[in-house]
């Protein structure tokens, strides 16, 4: 049994718990119905909870959430993507979680550092994605104006998408059979919204990388500036 | 703007095994599907359920309070449907 | 819209030949301290002061939401951001356990929030203050969430079923609300100097408002006698009001905080503490809409119900169209009519 966590490994993830967290907790008082507040908040705090154990496996977790730089930063491009409006979060949601879904039901099933987390989290991310499908549908499907935004925010996402298979120092997973799994179930969910699958690469044609890399989107910087900015002004302040 | 409106259900909520279903409260939301997912999030956020019903209100058929007397009364006045009606000697036991 | 038979309204005074009747028995069963549940007959003043009140407090909760959501994005520390976000969650499902119990009269949570949007009916003032520093967060659990305790634990035994079972599950909850902000307080009041300033700064802009929050004083208060009677409520704003002050002040010294009230101090003849002047012209005049943030409030309110409203419609659609397709129920396009 392999009990060496990768921090490099246990970065990525956590930092993706972390992020759309945050991103997901911006929704909080601007939901498009009051039974949805409560929804994306238990995500949220799923998320946040996940990323707490994450990072904590790889040092502090404050220090690690309020004082890394942006670059320092190990998650994909795809979190750190403005909320937009609600077909947005639902297409990051429904691209994320579907991969995180197969990542951690990989993870669970493997003797690594992170069966025991990926064991507990893969129950969690199981019914963000349900969320997120059942989102998908109903707009998709619903009227002309949800599919004309659920279409839109599908198709602005698909570049970030690629990123996610990527190879990560320390996660041992079958990216190939991920990301094929991914392109599957994705479509099917698309389909069923009676959306089209976006046609364009996945991958931004850059290369500098993406965020596996420490290279990040414009709006990053800004969130991380809100995030940390009460917590650098006091230093060594606890709360 | 009117057509937002999204239908009313109730919410029935095991909170363990061996227990039945409990009303707990009502939630809108379009279908059947969300009523459920709904219920899940605001109603067992605490880990207050194993199970869920949801039932569109509009489903339930309720007896009326007019009726109350004609309904419930003529069962308060049969005592010998509870074991307590019943005198047993001291020292029976299993009984 | 149709209204919930379990929930429909029985036997208005209107199409009731034997009111009297009703009304006595209400009365006994008021007196006897029974609950009233949702068919039962209910003078008409009765079902209009519940439902403004329930809709009232459900939209305080949903409307709190945003003074406290205001830092979650700022939470200095990931447990501290947990906390907060399962809070202003709580508050959420608070405002939507209260618009149940609402609807229970036969008002839809639509009209209600209609009429929270156009300023038609209020919510609580004390949201109409800025969270101005992370103290506030805190500020807000202790002293807001404090004073809403003490005026809610009562509402628990309201004599409205519904109501009351709404505020048993909300009290619940919300003992954590107020533990969170003590502790929050805590840390600041022990942390660093520029902590505790920011600690004793939240107090002083929040103690005054809080102490509001009981409403006008007993001689002034516009529908408190008919609400005790009715056994809406069940001690009066002042009453609670010392309460709250009483349990206050040695929470303060705890946390080694002052609260901003020269004219503080215990009254061994009256067993209470007695305080200074409550500014009722501020308080008048918050309510009237000139508060810091009413405004602001409201728009971010009215604004995500707007934007929302296009999220509402796609999936009622997609509900119309796949209910009829899938369970055939309804025949197609039945289930859109009546909805509309």
């Amino acid at each position: 049994m392999t009990t060496t966590v990768s921090a490099t490994a246990a970065l990525a993830l956590g930092d993706d718990a972390l992020v759309l967290s945050h991103r997901l907790g911006e929704w909080a008082g601007h939901a498009p119905v009051l039974e949805e507040e409560v929804a994306l908040a238990n995500i949220a705090l799923d998320l946040l909870g996940q990323a707490r154990v994450l990072l904590s496996t790889a040092g502090d977790e404050d220090e690690l959430a309020y004082l890394r730089e942006e670059r320092a930063f190990r998650n994909l491009q795809l979190v750190e993507q403005p909320n937009g409006d609600f077909a947005h979060t639902i297409a990051r949601q429904l691209y994320f979680s579907t991969y995180q879904h197969l990542l951690y039901a990989g993870l669970a099933a493997t003797d690594g550092p992170f069966a025991d987390l990926a064991a507990k989290a893969v129950k969690e991310v199981a019914y963000h994605r349900d969320h997120a499908e059942q989102w998908t549908l109903r707009l998709g499907d619903g009227t002309e104006t949800g599919h004309e935004r659920m279409q839109r925010a599908c198709t602005a996402l698909w570049r970030f998408t690629g990123e996610m298979f990527q190879p990560v120092d320390g996660l041992d997973v079958d990216l190939a059979g991920m990301e094929t799994a991914w392109l599957e179930s994705v479509r099917a969910v698309l389909h069923r919204a009676t959306l089209t699958v976006p046609e364009g690469p996945r991958t931004g044609a850059w290369s500098a990388g993406a965020g596996r890399q420490g290279v990040h989107t414009e709006s990053f910087g800004r969130m991380l500036a809100e995030m940390q900015h009460l917590h650098r002004s006091h230093p060594g302040a606890s709360w | 703007m009117t057509n937002t409106d999204w239908p009313l259900w109730e919410v029935f909520v095991r909170s363990r095994r061996g227990l039945s279903h409990t009303h707990a409260g009502s939630l809108h939301a379009p279908d059947a599907e969300f009523a459920l997912r709904n219920a899940r999030d605001l109603y067992t956020r605490r880990g207050e359920g194993v199970s869920i019903w949801v039932v569109p209100s509009s489903a339930i058929t309720a007896s009326s309070p007019d009726e109350k007397d004609p309904f419930f009364e003529p069962a308060a006045d049969k005592p010998y449907r509870h074991p307590t009606f019943y005198e047993i000697p001291e020292g029976v036991k299993h009984l | 819209m149709a209204t919930a038979a379990a929930h429909q309204a029985y036997g208005t005074t209107e199409d009731t030949a034997d009111t009297g009747a009703y009304e006595r028995a209400f009365d006994a069963a008021v007196a006897a301290d029974e609950r009233i549940e949702p068919r039962d007959w209910m003078p008409d003043a009765y079902r209009a002061t519940l439902v403004r009140q329930m809709a009232q407090h459900a939209h305080s909760e949903i409307i709190g939401m945003q003074p406290e959501a205001n830092w979650i994005t700022r939470a200095p520390s990931l447990r501290r951001k947990a906390i907060l976000m399962a809070k202003v969650q709580d508050e959420a499902g608070h405002g939507l356990y209260l618009y149940s119990a609402a609807e229970t009269l036969g008002t839809s949570r639509d009209e209600l929030l209609d009429k929270l949007h156009s300023g038609r009916q209020k919510y609580s003032s004390i949201f109409n203050y800025p969270t101005l520093t992370w103290a506030d967060v805190g500020a807000i659990g202790w002293l807001v969430d404090g004073a809403a305790i003490t005026n809610q634990v009562p509402l628990c035994r309201c004599s409205y079923g519904p109501y009351a079972r709404a505020m048993v599950r909300i009290c619940k909850e919300e003992s954590f609300h107020q533990r969170q902000g003590y502790e929050l307080l805590l840390a600041l009041g022990r942390g660093t100097p520029e902590q505790h300033a920011m600690a004793q700064d939240a107090v002083n802009r929040w103690w005054w408002p809080s102490l509001m929050m009981f409403g006008p004083p007993d001689d002034e208060s516009a529908h408190s006698a008919q609400s005790m009677t009715w056994k809406i409520k069940r001690h009066s704003n002042d009453e609670l009001r010392q309460r709250f002050v009483d349990i206050c002040v040695p929470q303060a010294e705890s946390l080694g905080l002052t609260l901003p009230d020269p004219d503080l101090r215990w009254n061994e003849e009256r067993g209470h503490y007695d305080f200074g002047p409550i500014d009722w012209t501020e308080f008048k005049e918050v309510l009237k809409g000139n508060g810091p943030c009413n405004e602001q409030r409201l728009t971010q309110r009215r604004r995500a119900h707007e934007e929302g409203a296009w999220v509402r419609e796609s999936a009622a659609a997609y509900a119309a169209r796949h209910t009829s397709r899938t369970d055939g129920a309804s025949k197609p396009g039945e289930t859109g009519a009546t909805r509309a």
